[in-house]
């Protein structure tokens, strides 16, 4: 480069930035597909995945300077079984595998696919199963998911999760052996196990869903695209597994969850709580699709699950135009059910609060002391915050102030915190002597 | 994720060229590819628009003026469109690269604006947030 040429180093700097996203977005469409199909090719899913970010690093290469090619997805396959052929070539054991694999190697034309149509969406939930296999931990179930389903960068997903590059490419690393040495077959789960397989995708994606919304740390646009990434796996899945409920479940209650995102903060970045939320910014094309998502949930029958009955409550929200308007009584009844399936205390404490909303707080004062009374929730800071609440609106600030105290002392997020402070500095001075108790 | 809106104009040689196609065939590519988009998890929409001549307000006078078609200068036909929700407008582009259309059609990629792009707290803004989900509030009764 010569000196005075800087704007040409920055226009060929963005023609590199821009090819470079022309490749990812070429990879984000393709890359479950040509994953699936290198697995069930060469037989080795982490030998397909090596494979396939080879041919990822090759386009990243040559696309720039040479173009995206015609059928990229063909060029990809093409480019990862040329590789696969040459590491066999040397290998004698692998002789039997070479003529299957270098059948069919071309390009073809614009349009054609380079795998089979008929049992491609199939072989995507294969890979779906793998990525979310029990054998691995919940940390490596997601980055395994976004790198191979979602077709995200190790770069993209280490940005997502706040955490080095090297430590997701090791995260990765050692799921892919995992997967391989407990012999991880490329196959649907037989019948007898595909429930609780099942059960285990649903929970890595609304896994990546949380992470993305919960407030515990990363700034708040990289969550807002891991909660998207979540929320576009999950319309994956129903795609790949039309006929199961809970999927579309999961998928209404995150489209329902996600349409409240645009009214959760402020102006000043500061968190709003759902009854003081503006609801006119919710995203109501995102509560129409998880309304659908939910009714067809609901058609398939079986009676709601977790993610269903969650989602039933987010669409009692959805509805309704203030908290006053809120069906309260639903709503307490489809916790009422949550709390029968997953006897979590957290929920029944969820429970409490609507039941609070519908009947007044002297009945939700009841509930919770009936709930703590049981020894439930001990050492938690929620219920106190839960019980200042309460307090404040039956008027017994002194008593208010002493919970939101305890639960500010016992929240490590920034977040609650904020709103614990907001909720003391809104009671009305504290009274003093005997005299003024009453 | 964005939101962005794949329209797709056709000229009148593009219209004749796809009268060429048996209808059950443009229906079939058009589904295949509607289908490739919903189980990638993009399409949040789209519509097609009729074919039959439409009518056009010219605000070029005095008075707006209201005619039957042609559709300005540039002769090409908005047709339909998709919205897809992508992470950016490369994979956007790369969809619309998808599409099953000939020589004469075009497909313009924009972005729709979301709250961000528009002043917090200013009084019509808001007040179109409310008819906005009144309208939606109807429409889902």
């Amino acid at each position: 480069m010569t000196p005075g040429s800087d704007t040409d180093e920055v226009a060929a700097r963005g023609a590199e930035e821009s090819a470079r996203r022309a490749v990812a977005a070429v990879w984000r469409i393709e890359a479950a597909r040509i994953t699936a199909t290198l697995t069930r090719v060469v037989g080795d899913f982490a030998l397909a995945e090596d494979l396939a970010q080879d041919a990822l690093g090759e386009a990243l290469a040559t696309w720039p300077t040479k173009g995206v090619p015609r059928n990229p997805a063909a060029w990809l396959t093409a480019v990862a079984k040329r590789r696969a052929i040459d590491q066999w070539r040397r290998d004698v054991r692998h002789r039997d595998r070479l003529s299957e694999l270098a059948f069919g190697i071309d390009q073809g034309s614009p349009t054609d696919a380079p795998w089979d149509p008929d049992t491609i969406d199939d072989d995507v939930l294969r890979l779906v199963f793998i990525a979310c296999h029990p054998v691995l931990g919940a940390e490596a179930q997601v980055a395994l998911t976004l790198r191979v389903v979602a077709g995200l960068t190790t770069e993209e997903i280490a940005a997502a999760f706040l955490a080095p590059v090297a430590t997701v490419q090791q995260r990765i690393v050692r799921a892919k052996k995992r997967i391989a040495d407990a012999g991880v077959a490329f196959e649907t789960p037989p019948r007898e196990e595909l429930p609780e397989r099942m059960r285990g995708v649903l929970a890595t994606i609304y896994l990546l869903f949380t992470e993305g919304h919960s407030a515990s740390h990363g700034s708040t646009w990289m969550r807002t695209d891991l909660a998207a990434e979540a929320v576009r796996l999950g319309r994956v899945l129903v795609a790949l597994a039309p006929d199961h409920a809970e999927a579309h479940a999961l998928l209404a209650l995150m489209e329902l969850t996600a349409a409240r995102f645009p009214a959760r903060t402020d102006a000043g970045g500061e968190p709003v709580l759902l009854e003081d939320q503006d609801r006119r910014r919710w995203d109501r094309d995102a509560i129409r699709r998880g309304r659908a998502a939910l009714a067809r949930a609901v058609e398939l029958g079986g009676g709601l699950g977790n993610y269903g009955l969650q989602a039933a409550i987010a669409e009692c929200h959805a509805v309704a135009a203030s908290v006053a308007t809120t069906d309260w009584a639903r709503i307490t009844a489809l916790y009422d059910g949550l709390v029968e399936l997953t006897g979590s205390p957290v929920v029944e404490l969820n429970r409490v609060v609507a039941l609070a909303h519908g009947e007044g707080p002297g009945a939700g004062l009841e509930a919770l002391d009936a709930l703590l009374g049981r020894g439930a929730l001990a050492g938690h800071h929620l219920p106190h915050a839960v019980r200042g609440e309460l307090l404040t609106r039956l008027g017994h600030s002194d008593e208010a102030r002493a919970e939101f105290e305890l639960a500010a002392a016992g929240t490590n997020n920034d977040d609650e915190r904020r709103v614990l402070a907001r909720k003391l500095a809104a009671l009305p001075p504290r009274q003093r002597g005997p005299g003024t108790k009453n | 994720m964005s939101k962005f809106m794949l329209i797709m104009r056709a000229t009148d040689e593009a219209v004749a060229a796809y009268k060429q196609v048996p209808f059950e065939e443009v229906i079939e590519r058009m589904g295949r590819y509607n289908e490739a988009l919903m189980k990638a998890g993009v399409m949040v929409g789209g519509d097609g628009l009729a074919e039959e001549p439409g009518l056009v307000v010219d605000f070029s006078q005095e008075q707006p003026l209201v005619t039957e078609g042609p559709y300005g200068e540039t002769k090409e036909l908005f047709s339909g469109f998709w919205v897809l929700e992508v992470p950016t407008i490369e994979e956007a582009a790369e969809w619309g690269k998808r599409c099953p259309l000939g020589p004469g059609a075009k497909l313009e990629i924009r972005r729709i604006t979301d709250e961000t792009d528009f002043p917090a707290g200013n009084e019509w803004i808001e007040k179109e947030e409310g008819w906005r989900q009144e309208q939606a509030d109807r429409a889902a009764r």
